[in-house]
């Protein structure tokens, strides 16, 4: 049995009322469900305010580069084939810093999923507009307002038919937890954008903005790539939460079976094949 | 008949000249000769112009030389570009005259020879290996140990093709380019590149990233190629950036991991190599250099990244680099690298060539004895009544390594300063004690240097100092100096030093001289650093070709 106790309580240096103390919950009540215990499964953040909630409950953890988390994390899942490998950072880190390991996670497909706490604003760096940041966003340093269009994760992980494709918020807990059951169980690379307002640096995107908007998904089918499609472009007047598409494309694991099915921790040498190497030199 | 002879095969990128270059090295090899190859490539696919230069003797050879005995010239432009190489007596063979030409030309019909403009180069390969005196079974074996996994109708029609060239050559009695029978055993044809991805597999390398990029791209194919045999994951990566973090990952997940690149590749890993050396994560990373800033000649060589590779990475934290001389170096440097970067638990270093990296040497075969040594691992069982601590604090600054999952205790690493159980930490004290933690790991390091080689009589009046791949040209200026009054001394790690090692050496010569291919001694002014040295001059070679026992001779008066 794995309860909500095994993870533990740490102090965190969020501010009160930060979302990421919701997700934080959230995430062990899916660890719970999932019976994974605290040794069991392996988290991987990069830099911002989100990586560091692997720190705040009782995991393996792999804290690290901004935007490297992902490249980080596919090397401990080939190097570890049978662990459940967690990235877990924010929308800077992820779709910013680290946009293109985003892309080749996709198409990669190997069998990750990816948190990303999506607050749409640099929250560590004290508020610049981040990749997700609505365009016209006044901040101190685009102070006429972001020119950039935002970034949108769901909408470009639809595109490319990634295997997994969900959003959840902060606000709604029992889905969102839910939500990363779903995506840790599904094979190849899971995606949950999961909405989270920021109390201090984003006063647009607040938690009524979100609770005014967000809508769950009811009678979606999420194998309808159209559908999905269009859904995922829906945003300024309503946001629709839950999986939004799942892809069935085999996975890296499937399209390339690993060497040793193990821990490459196991290899060892053998002086017999490398003799066999050096013979072809002859 | 001659103790040596020069080969030079030239001509566009795409005409199979290194595929007749392969075979005549893997047949002079498999004949007992010493060969030395050096691939000079353009960076493009289709034309330009290459050449793959094979210099072979019975006895051992150093390094590349200039005049040539035989030019196989596959277009005209390379008989122009090196007929004024050629040596007195030597000999270009194309398929038509030149006009105008004073020297010996053998004019050979390589169309009519091959029948098919795709054997043409078999001809060359036939009419080098009948000059040279090589037994037609030398290049056929190596002809059917090339082409075995292809169609046997394919072998016959290459086989047909050398015996028609061989047939021709012989009629024309040209015996003074042979060789001298050998009597050596045969020894292995290996690049830099072999040796290194050899190492590797000696050491038990688990998962290799890589994003291509030359020199050093052969090093993962190796590997990759024995994928499945030997149970590693080689995965190209979206970039340099991927690739550091993909093998940084791998290790904290007990694999024993690498990643291989030149220089552009590596200036994107240096977050990476600090990351190494923050987190404690062991790592191989292979540095092939070639002529920089930026893209600079991407195909040739240069020794121009020490100052790269020793201050890469921001924050302090302790490596080690080595820098193999020849392809046996390489297999037992990197064999050690791993060892070594497990023990020390941080980013070990091999800094190679473009030249190194791509030119074949009649090679020993490597000690497969050091696979049976005790290999440091990672620990998967922590029975110890205190909770596991990834960066518990210890005498020689090593913490007990584990990995994660396999049992009920928890690893966490981290790239923000961290508490011993690797949490997020500002403490002052912490950060001051995690600091000299780290630091105190340079030690470990400095137990296992591998004290630089010396060569020659003990008190000389020159000494000449190389590290890399210029051993082999500096020994046979060297060799061609007064031997009592030149030594060598050369530097297989140049990260950390250890000056007892080799103060003494530069004590007694009058004359101490430095030889580098890059443009400002960079290793001359590391060892500045470490000891007092007056007077000292430096050769060096910065042109995009690797240095020669010519060059430096030239230079030194």
């Amino acid at each position: 049995m794995v309860s909500i106790d095994d993870f533990g309580t740490f102090e965190t240096a969020w501010c009160p009322g930060c979302g990421n103390h919701s997700i934080l919950k959230a995430l062990k009540n899916a660890l719970v469900k999932l019976k994974l215990k605290p040794h069991e499964s392996i988290f991987v953040s990069g830099i911002g305010q989100a990586a560091k909630a692997p720190h705040y409950f009782k995991t393996n953890l792999f804290n690290g580069l901004h935007g490297r988390a992902l490249p980080a994390a596919t090397g401990i899942k080939l190097a570890n084939p049978r662990a459940t490998v967690i990235v877990q950072s924010g929308d800077g880190c992820t779709y910013g810093e680290g946009g293109n390991h985003f892309l080749a996670a996709i198409r990669r497909n190997i069998n990750l999923t990816l948190l990303v706490h999506d607050n749409q604003i640099y929250a560590l760096t004290k508020g610049q507009a981040g990749p997700t940041t609505s365009q016209g966003h006044k901040t101190k340093a685009q102070p006429k307002g972001n020119p950039s269009e935002n970034f949108n994760p769901v909408a470009v992980a639809v595109a490319m038919q990634a295997n997994f494709v969900s959003r959840g918020f902060a606000g709604m807990m029992d889905q969102l937890s839910d939500l990363i059951v779903q995506a840790v169980q599904h094979p190849g690379f899971s995606l949950v954008d999961i909405l989270q307002p920021c109390v201090t640096f984003n006063k647009i995107n607040t938690f009524s903005w979100y609770k005014e908007r967000c809508y769950e998904l009811k009678d979606h089918d999420p194998d309808n790539w159209l559908k999905a499609m269009e859904l995922s472009r829906e945003w300024e007047e309503k946001i629709p939460l839950g999986v939004i598409f799942k892809g069935n494309k085999p996975s890296f694991e499937e399209k390339l079976p690993h060497p040793t099915g193990k821990p490459l921790y196991y290899n060892k040498p053998s002086k017999e094949k490398i003799q066999k190497v050096v013979n072809s030199y002859a | 008949m001659r103790n040596e002879l020069n080969i030079l095969i030239g001509g566009e990128a795409g005409q199979g000249l290194v595929t007749v270059g392969e075979l005549l090295s893997r047949a002079l090899i498999r004949a007992g000769y010493f060969v030395h190859v050096t691939q000079n490539y353009m960076s493009r696919i289709r034309g330009g112009h290459n050449t793959f230069a094979i210099r072979a003797g019975v006895n051992k050879i150093f390094g590349p030389v200039r005049g040539i005995d035989l030019l196989m010239a596959l277009n005209e432009e390379t008989a122009e570009l090196h007929s004024e190489e050629l040596n007195d007596d030597g000999l270009i063979l194309m398929d038509k005259d030149i006009e105008g030409h004073a020297g010996l030309i053998l004019v050979v019909p390589f169309e009519d020879l091959a029948g098919d403009p795709l054997f043409e180069n078999v001809v060359g390969l036939g009419v080098l290996s009948a000059l040279t005196g090589l037994d037609q079974s030398k290049p056929q074996g190596c002809i059917e140990t090339i082409f075995s996994k292809k169609k046997k109708e394919l072998v016959e029609k290459n086989l047909k093709v050398l015996k028609a060239a061989y047939a021709w050559a012989e009629e024309k009695k040209i015996d003074e380019y042979q060789l001298v029978k050998s009597r050596k055993k045969p020894g292995l044809m290996l690049t830099g590149n072999d040796g290194v991805s050899l190492g590797a597999m000696a050491a038990g390398v688990g998962f290799c990233s890589f994003y291509p990029m030359t020199p050093s791209t052969g090093i993962s194919m190796n590997l990759q190629a024995q994928a499945e045999e030997m149970g590693i994951v080689v995965e190209q990566a979206e970039d340099e950036i991927a690739a550091v973090n993909m093998a940084l990952g791998a290790s904290y997940a007990g694999a024993r991991s690498m990643t291989a690149t030149s220089g552009g590749g590596f200036a994107l890993m240096g977050e990476g190599v600090s990351l190494a050396g923050m987190t404690e994560t062991p790592i191989v990373i292979v540095v092939g250099q070639r002529p920089g800033p930026a893209t600079g000649l991407p195909t040739r060589t240069e020794q121009a990244d020490i100052n790269l590779v020793l201050y890469a990475g921001h924050g302090e934290f302790p490596r080690a680099i080595f820098a193999p001389a020849d392809p046996e170096q390489c297999f037992f440097l990197t064999h050690k690298a791993f060892n070594l970067a497990e023990k020390s638990q941080g980013p070990v270093f091999i800094l190679t060539d473009q030249y190194l990296a791509d030119s074949y040497r009649t090679s020993s075969s490597p000690d497969l004895s050091v696979v049976s040594h005790k290999m440091v691992r990672p620990g998967d069982s922590w029975d110890n009544p205190d909770e596991y601590e990834r960066y518990a604090i210890t005498d020689d600054g090593c913490s007990p390594r584990l990995v994660p999952t396999l049992g009920p205790y928890l690893v966490v690493v981290d790239s923000d300063e961290h508490t011993p159980d690797g949490h997020i930490t500002e403490d002052f004290n912490v950060r001051r004690e995690m600091t000299d933690k780290r630091l105190r790991k340079e030690k470990v390091l400095k137990e296992e240097i591998v004290k630089p080689g010396y060569f020659g009589a003990d008190k000389p009046e020159t000494l000449l100092v190389c590290w890399g791949s210029t051993l082999g040209p500096v020994l046979e200026a060297a060799d061609a100096l007064d031997s009592e009054k030149t030594s060598v001394l050369h530097f297989s790690q140049i990260w950390p030093l250890n000056k007892d090692h080799f103060v003494n050496y530069f004590s007694a010569p009058r004359r101490v001289v430095f030889v580098e291919s890059n443009s400002s001694g960079q290793f001359m002014a590391l060892i500045k650093k470490e000891i007092q040295l007056d007077g000292a001059e430096a050769i060096l070679r910065y042109d995009g070709l690797p240095m020669d026992a010519e060059y430096i001779l030239n230079k030194l008066d």
